[in-house]
């Protein structure tokens, strides 16, 4: 009997979210007394497979058709679904990516089984009982999942991906998916390639302006700041509702997570949702006018002033060190 | 054009969700509520498709009678149509709200014709199990995608866009379809006066639902542990600029 642990690739490329994936996989799996086996599906497969033994998968089945050209939900769900009545699998789990959560999601409709997504601990057994998360990680639940076949997901971050102790062997063993031409309907069809720099879930420096800012205008002098530190301006909901900066400035549960080395949070309250886009910043430094705001209480530095005349005069010190 | 919406009431928490003493909701007794952001999105998507293209958009709601508001503010920005499926617990399980939601749509395409479009949100921002609208796109036999940014209707074709990192991937999905969409797709409107007022009048239609419940079940709700720090004050004026600046040189931000 085994667990599946489907692993995300693009065209070839294993994203790492995968091998945290089966690093919780593998663990899950002992516990639960079944073999840890993997799957990758589609063109590019078999290079994406290379590592997963050394990650703890026995098998690795590799799943082909002429539908699987790049990603598509249906066909990709429709094929694990496949993969799991064939080899009568106990259980399947992803990580709780985008692309994790919407294949199970469609595993699931198609065993018309349940499915729970992003976990941060399972305890198997004849009810499995897990820890989720729901507001994008602001809240816990304590749930259980009664099925016939257990499809699960993994927090994106909830583990490290760390090699196993003995590797695995890793087999490659083909599939040979069965798929209606109807299932490539939803397969990528094309792409747009946006110009890349630094952007904000990457930046080392995010200057963050929200309500407290005041205006669109205003966000100027966060733009020079954030310039001076070759970083970039995030912003709250409340900034991106008044249409003051574009959604992709948004950091928060409906936004961008964020874990720059710095985050200056300015004019910015600090709502349950706003933070825990930011909590991963290793430091932060709030401004805000009120000393008993979340952001300020939570932060490990701040500046109780007004934004408009601290920011600036952080610039203006900046240029004048630099001479 | 007919389009229909799936939205969910949920809770606007502050700084600090709290939760009922039996552990099985967020306690709600000094909360306002609103339609989870990506659906919020969904409504203005659907308005914006029908004033280019025509038609009219239904949303579709399961959840206490009060959700009756989402259903008008929808309405005071531009939808036409209103159903709720009313239930008495406080959340109902993915398996349990997609049976109920499926049949109420099938209900409703069998007396006034099938919908071009349904929309969800990516997921609902309270339970978020990422699987609603999928299973509701499979029980209706239609095509899905969901982290929709971004929707162009043509010749019976629905060309969607998703954002993925550094840039955006296309899929071309035969209409009767459905999607689900992200926030930041669109700046959704604030209601009108005039939309205020029409809102007032709109008829909610009510449609029950017997659907049994699903295999995951709640035990309890409970906050994270959370690290605390002491918050180091530097400064209460523009003169704290130099201390700032202390600490972006510590740790190496200025270089
Ligand atoms: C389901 C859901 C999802 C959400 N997702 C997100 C999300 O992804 N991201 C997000 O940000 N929010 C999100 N929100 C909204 C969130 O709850 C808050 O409403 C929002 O973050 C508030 O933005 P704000 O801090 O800019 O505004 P406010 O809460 O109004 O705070 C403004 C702050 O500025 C300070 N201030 C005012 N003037 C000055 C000045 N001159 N100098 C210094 N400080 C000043 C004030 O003291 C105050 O602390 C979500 C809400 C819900 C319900
Ligand atoms: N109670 C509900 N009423 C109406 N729509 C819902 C409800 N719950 C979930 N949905 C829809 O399904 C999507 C996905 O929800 P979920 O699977 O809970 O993440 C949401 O974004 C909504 O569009």
């Amino acid at each position: 009997m085994s667990l599946l642990v489907l692993c995300e690739h693009d065209r070839g490329v294993l994203a790492g979210a995968s091998l945290e994936a089966l690093t919780f996989g593998r663990d899950l799996a002992a516990a639960a007394g079944l073999a840890c086996e993997a799957v990758v599906i589609g063109e590019g497969a078999e290079t994406a497979a290379a590592d997963l033994g050394a990650y703890g998968a026995a098998t690795v089945h590799v799943a082909s058709h002429a539908v699987l050209r790049d990603f598509g939900p249906l066909a990709w769900g429709e094929t694990l679904a496949q993969i799991i009545r064939s080899t009568g699998a106990e259980a399947a789990l992803a990580c709780g990516t985008d692309r994790g959560n919407e294949v199970l999601a469609h595993v699931a409709a198609l065993l018309d089984e349940p499915f729970v997504a992003n976990c941060r601990q399972i305890t198997p057994g004849g009810t499995w009982s897990m820890t989720r998360m729901q507001w994008g990680g602001s809240l816990l639940e304590d749930a259980t999942l009664e099925a016939g076949i257990r499809l699960v997901t993994v927090a994106h971050h909830a583990v490290e991906a760390t090699p196993a102790d003995t590797p695995d062997a890793g087999t490659l063993v083909p599939f040979a998916a069965d798929l209606a031409d109807s299932a490539a309907c939803t397969v990528v069809a094309d792409r747009v390639v946006l110009t890349q720099g630094i952007t904000l879930a990457t930046s080392p420096v995010v200057v963050g302006g929200g309500r407290g800012v005041g205006s669109a205008e205003k966000f100027a002098a966060l733009e020079e700041l954030a310039a001076e530190l070759g970083g970039v301006v995030g912003c709250s909901r409340a900034v991106t509702n008044n249409g003051w900066r574009p959604h992709s400035d948004q950091v928060g549960q409906t936004g961008t997570r964020i874990a720059p080395q710095i985050y200056i949070a300015s004019g910015i309250s600090g709502a349950i949702q706003h933070w825990v886009g930011a909590m991963a910043s290793k430091n932060i430094l709030a401004i805000n006018t009120d000393s008993e705001a979340n952001m300020v209480t939570k932060a490990g530095y701040a500046v109780i002033a007004d934004l408009h005349e601290v920011i600036p005069a952080i610039t203006e010190e900046i240029r004048r060190r630099r001479g | 054009m007919r389009i229909l919406v799936c939205v969910k009431r949920v809770p606007a928490p502050g700084s600090r969700i709290n939760i009922t003493s039996d552990g099985q909701a967020v306690d709600a007794a000094h909360l306002g509520f609103t339609t989870s952001p990506h659906e919020e999105c969904a409504v203005e998507e659907a308005v914006r498709i029908v004033e280019e293209h025509g038609g009219e958009v239904t949303v579709l709601t399961l959840g206490p009678a009060a959700a009756e508001e989402q259903l008008r503010y929808a309405a005071s920005v531009g939808a036409h149509h209103f159903v709720l499926i009313p239930i008495t617990d406080v959340d109902w399980d993915p398996q349990r709200t997609a049976a109920a939601l499926g049949s109420a749509i099938a209900g409703l395409e069998a007396t006034d014709g099938p919908f071009d479009l349904i929309l969800f949100g990516n997921e609902s921002a309270d339970s978020g199990g990422f699987q609603v609208g999928v299973r509701v796109a499979h029980a209706l036999g239609r095509p899905i995608v969901n982290g929709i940014k971004g929707i162009d209707l043509a010749d019976g074709t629905a060309s969607a866009r998703r954002e993925i990192d550094g840039g955006f991937e296309v899929y071309e999905v035969p209409m009767p379809a459905v999607l689900g969409v992200k926030e930041g797709i669109n700046l959704p409107r604030y209601p009108t006066m005039k939309g205020r007022l029409a809102s007032k009048k709109a008829e909610v239609a009510t449609v029950t639902s017997d659907a049994p419940a699903g295999g995951q079940a709640r035990v309890r709700l409970h906050r994270p542990v959370e690290q605390v720090s002491e918050t180091v004050i530097l400064g209460t004026g523009p003169e704290a600029a130099s201390a700032v600046v202390d600490l972006l040189e510590e740790l190496g931000v200025l270089s």
